[in-house]
């Protein structure tokens, strides 16, 4: 059986190239964004392949040469993209051992590879895989008939491996922001002032007029400007906005509580999980729970560079999907896929679908209007105002309780909005710049993943063993802010507010809750996280509070298939909450990386806690209100906890995606313990000190 | 455009803008010291912080003009790939970094904060990085990077 990826990409050169002169190329389709992917699959390859990781060139996603792997998303590079890599390697390798038993005359059970060296260990019978290169053609496709090494054998894998990526970063030039191509020209895009206004008049003219100003490109409602000089294109973008008029764009619904908005919106409905069964309810809770609209809030605004030549263009991208990308761009631009190459250069930090799918057109349509190569960098207020939000989400939890105090009714519902309205996912064109032309594309029709995972709705079915249990998703399809795919999708709402209520449940069962946990989960690696971290954090059952600090536990296993995660979470509150420790416990299977997991799990709490405490979207009927840092703030130096991590890995096991598992667990976690600190539940996030102060009243 | 002459990594540089230019524009695209990094053009995410005769300032909102005759350090002046400087050695041992766009002005400010103080507390650490942002959450592998050094000067 060929993993998925590898099906859709067969041919083993596009995933392996040997170099007679002693070197390996691997090419993946999973990007790097911050995350430690790059040096995970390098490190897989050079497990199968038995080479030294210091062999490996990887070589970044490029629709040119890499296997098509969809997007880098849903923490699926190590399980779906890691396996590939893994089967591809490792038919690669017995080609080679094959050839080199033919060769030596001897019997491929006999041969060892080390370091790319073939040959029979105890004699000078050996060869190579760089003496083989010229007569071994990886010009084939993967059989499905080789294993890949048994676990037991690692060396690489299971290690861990400095990032390959970060000594550029840290010392000079390494991002896409960082590109610079003869005759370049900086671009910027005067965006609307708001939602749906359209250009009425503009005098190009006189933006032309401006010294340094190399290029004015206006089509519809798009409205660009290059210049040689980084800060002339700045000032020529400050007098475009004096010399643009605008039409009143779409009005706002009045900013609102989100669980008062959502379920007014027009939405669709579906029954996700219906099962009967068990003991009879007793006593019954109700509670909603909430989550604004969610900046990514990367701190490098996006940017893309691009060239097109001899009616071939070229586009560099932070983008987490080369091919989609590259369609959509070819759609918009009138041109043949195979006539334009998306090659992927890292950004900033990417946590979802941010502004870079969107720059990276915007550098496209400057490229052709200036006849030059063009590099464009988003502003700030671009990347917090413009770029996709993460949907806001609302849920109404109701459940029971029998006589012995065990979960007898669950019902969850869930109404947000699409989570992926990614470049290339439905039929329409998801980018910023194509709706703005003078001939627009029109977005895709709203629709989200099929459940499960789902988009909204993941990890909306709980994972504990409820006889009886009920999941109703609506799907909001108004929408009137731009929103995708932020990290964890509607898993962090999903799991904030199922294991808040476990927490209310557990309270009116009268029972600890880690207890009231363990004896609704059969999984036992479910029950060893959640059993990890309350032992690592010291948890005491029926521990008091002072009145003012705090501890709780959350889990969820992300998507209920990825990787497994508990949190336990210490809080003060003062004037505010401020997250004292976090304790995680992770089972990711086999941990190709255990620092890059670490790594991630850590990023993951900071991130979830800076959400949790502090974020949120704000707009009134003119447009977003957030558009810079002052506006909307993240969570500092001297907020974050001091966090610990149990990693438990399962050698053998599949790997399990980490990079969004540990969101969901932190939010719960973290309300949690401000219930355990002053016995009030704040349901609806950000908590902030006015939100629990209303939750007080 | 005026001819102004600047002093980056111990060496002098003369370059043609306009007095109100940002220095950070200067540095990336006159100089090509690219490890200064835009973040938000206002001086609020410290992506773009370089030191100003040894004191840590964001160069996106300081202006061309400002900077004559001081002296400015980058990433670039602190340490190279073969001569690393010791906060960009334990940024590495640490693995201090996620996606890493931040990381080039959080060193700066670490090492502004070491020159004047060499064994600082964890509220002068923090202190020195309250104009830095991260959005990764390395936070507490950038805490521990900057002690390491800190400890061992």
């Amino acid at each position: 059986m060929l993993p998925a990826n590898l099906k859709a990409n067969p041919r083993l050169d596009r995933w392996v190239r040997i170099d007679p002169r002693g070197a390996v190329t691997i090419f993946s389709g999973k990007v790097e964004l911050g995350q430690g992917t790059v040096t995970a699959i390098a490190q897989i390859a050079a497990e199968e392949l038995d080479v030294e990781l210091g062999r490996i060139a990887m070589v970044p996603g490029d629709t040119a040469v890499s296997p098509n792997e969809w997007y880098t998303a849903g923490s699926l590079s190590m399980e779906a993209g890691g396996s590939a890599m893994r089967a591809a390697c490792a038919e690669v390798r017995k080609l080679f051992v094959d050839a080199a038993a033919r060769k030596l005359e001897v019997s491929a059970a006999d041969l060892e590879v080390r370091d790319g060296t073939i040959g029979v260990p105890g004699t000078d019978l050996s060869t190579s895989y760089w003496a083989l290169a010229g007569e071994v053609s990886l010009a084939r496709e993967a059989s499905g008939g080789v294993s890949p090494k048994n676990f037991s054998r690692y060396r690489i894998v299971g290690t861990s491996q400095p990032r390959l990526d970060l000594p550029a970063k840290l010392t000079g030039a390494a991002y896409v922001q960082d590109m610079e191509l003869p005759n370049m020209l900086h671009g910027r895009v005067l965006r609307p002032p708001s939602y749906g206004a359209r250009l009425e008049a503009f005098d190009a003219d006189s933006v032309r007029a401006l010294p340094g100003v190399d290029a004015v490109v206006v089509d519809g409602s798009f409205v660009g400007i290059c210049a040689a000089r980084e800060e002339r294109a700045l000032k020529a973008l400050d007098a475009a906005r004096g010399a643009a008029r605008w039409s009143a764009g779409t009005p706002l619904p009045a900013f609102a509580e989100i669980h008062e908005l959502l379920p007014k919106l027009r939405h669709e409905t579906a029954v996700l999980v219906s099962k009967q069964g068990g003991a009879k309810a007793e006593k019954k809770l109700e509670a909603s729970y909430s989550r604004p609209y969610i900046a990514h809030a990367s701190i490098g605004p996006s940017c893309a560079v691009a060239w097109l030549r001899g009616g071939k263009l070229t586009v560099w991208s932070h983008t987490q999907g080369v091919f989609q990308l590259r369609g959509q761009i070819a759609r918009v631009m009138g041109m043949r896929d195979e006539d334009v190459n998306v090659i992927h250069r890292d950004g900033a930090g990417c946590y979802g679908h941010n502004g870079a799918d969107d720059a990276a057109l915007d550098a496209a349509l400057l490229a052709r209007g200036a006849g030059r190569p063009v590099r464009v960098q988003w502003s700030r207020e671009d990347e917090l105002a413009w770029s996709p939000f993460g949907s806001a989400i609302a849920v109404k939890m109701s459940g029971g309780l029998d006589a012995a105090g065990k979960v007898a009714e669950w019902r969850h519902e869930t109404w947000s909005h699409p989570h992926v309205q990614r470049p290339g996912t439905g039929d329409g064109v998801n980018l910023l710049a194509a709706w703005h032309l003078e001939k627009p594309h029109a977005a895709s029709r709203a629709a989200d993943p099929p459940f499960p995972p789902g988009a909204g709705a993941r990890n909306a079915a709980p994972l504990y063993d409820f006889a009886s249990q009920e999941v109703i998703y609506h799907l909001v399809t108004e929408q009137p802010l731009r929103v995708s795919a932020l990290r964890a999708l509607g898993a962090y709402t999903n799991v904030f507010a199922i294991e808040s209520f476990m927490d209310e449940l557990a309270g009116a069962a009268g029972a600890d809750p880690v207890a009231f946990r363990l004896a609704h989960l059969a999984d036992p690696r479910a029950k060893a996280v959640i059993e990890a971290a309350a032992r690592a954090a010291g948890w005491q059952s029926g521990a008091k509070s002072d009145g003012n600090s705090g501890r709780g536990i959350a889990f969820a296993r992300y998507k209920n298939a990825s990787a497994y995660c508990a949190v336990v979470a210490e809080i003060e509150v003062a004037e505010k909450i401020r997250l004292r420790r976090a304790v995680a416990a992770v089972d990711a299977g086999q941990a190709v990386n255990p620092d890059g997991i670490r790594n991630q799990i850590e990023g993951g709490i900071v991130q979830a806690a800076s959400w949790t405490l502090k974020e949120q979207v704000r707009w009134d009927a003119s447009g977003v209100q957030t558009r810079s840092w002052e506006d909307y703030p993240i969570l500092r130096f001297d907020e974050v906890p001091q966090i610990e991590i149990i990693l438990i890995n399962k050698e053998g096991e599949p790997s399990l995606g980490t990079g969004e598992c540990a969101a969901g667990p932190t939010a719960g976690a973290i309300a949690n313990a401000l219930f355990h600190a002053l016995g009030v539940r704040a349901r609806h996030l950000p908590l902030t000190p006015e939100r629990i102060a209303q939750s007080m009243l | 455009m005026e001819r102004v002459k600047l002093q980056v990594n111990g060496r002098e540089h003369e370059v043609a803008a306009e007095a109100k230019t940002p220095l950070l524009y200067i540095l990336r695209n006159d100089l090509g010291l690219k490890g200064t990094r835009f973040g938000c053009g206002t001086g609020h995410c410290g992506a773009c912080t370089v030191l100003m005769d040894g004191k840590a300032i964001q160069s996106c909102d300081t202006p061309l003009w400002s900077v004559e005759g001081r002296e400015i350090t980058t990433i670039e002046g602190l340490g190279t790939r073969e001569k690393l400087h010791p906060l960009q050695e334990a940024f590495l041992d640490e693995q201090a970094a996620q996606c890493g766009y931040c990381i080039n002005g959080i060193i700066m400010s670490a090492a502004a904060l070491l020159q004047r103080s060499k064994n600082p507390t964890e509220e002068e650490v923090t202190k020195a990085l309250e104009r830095n942002l991260c959005r990764c959450g390395t936070h507490v592998r950038i805490l521990r990077a900057i002690r390491n050094v800190a400890g061992k000067s």
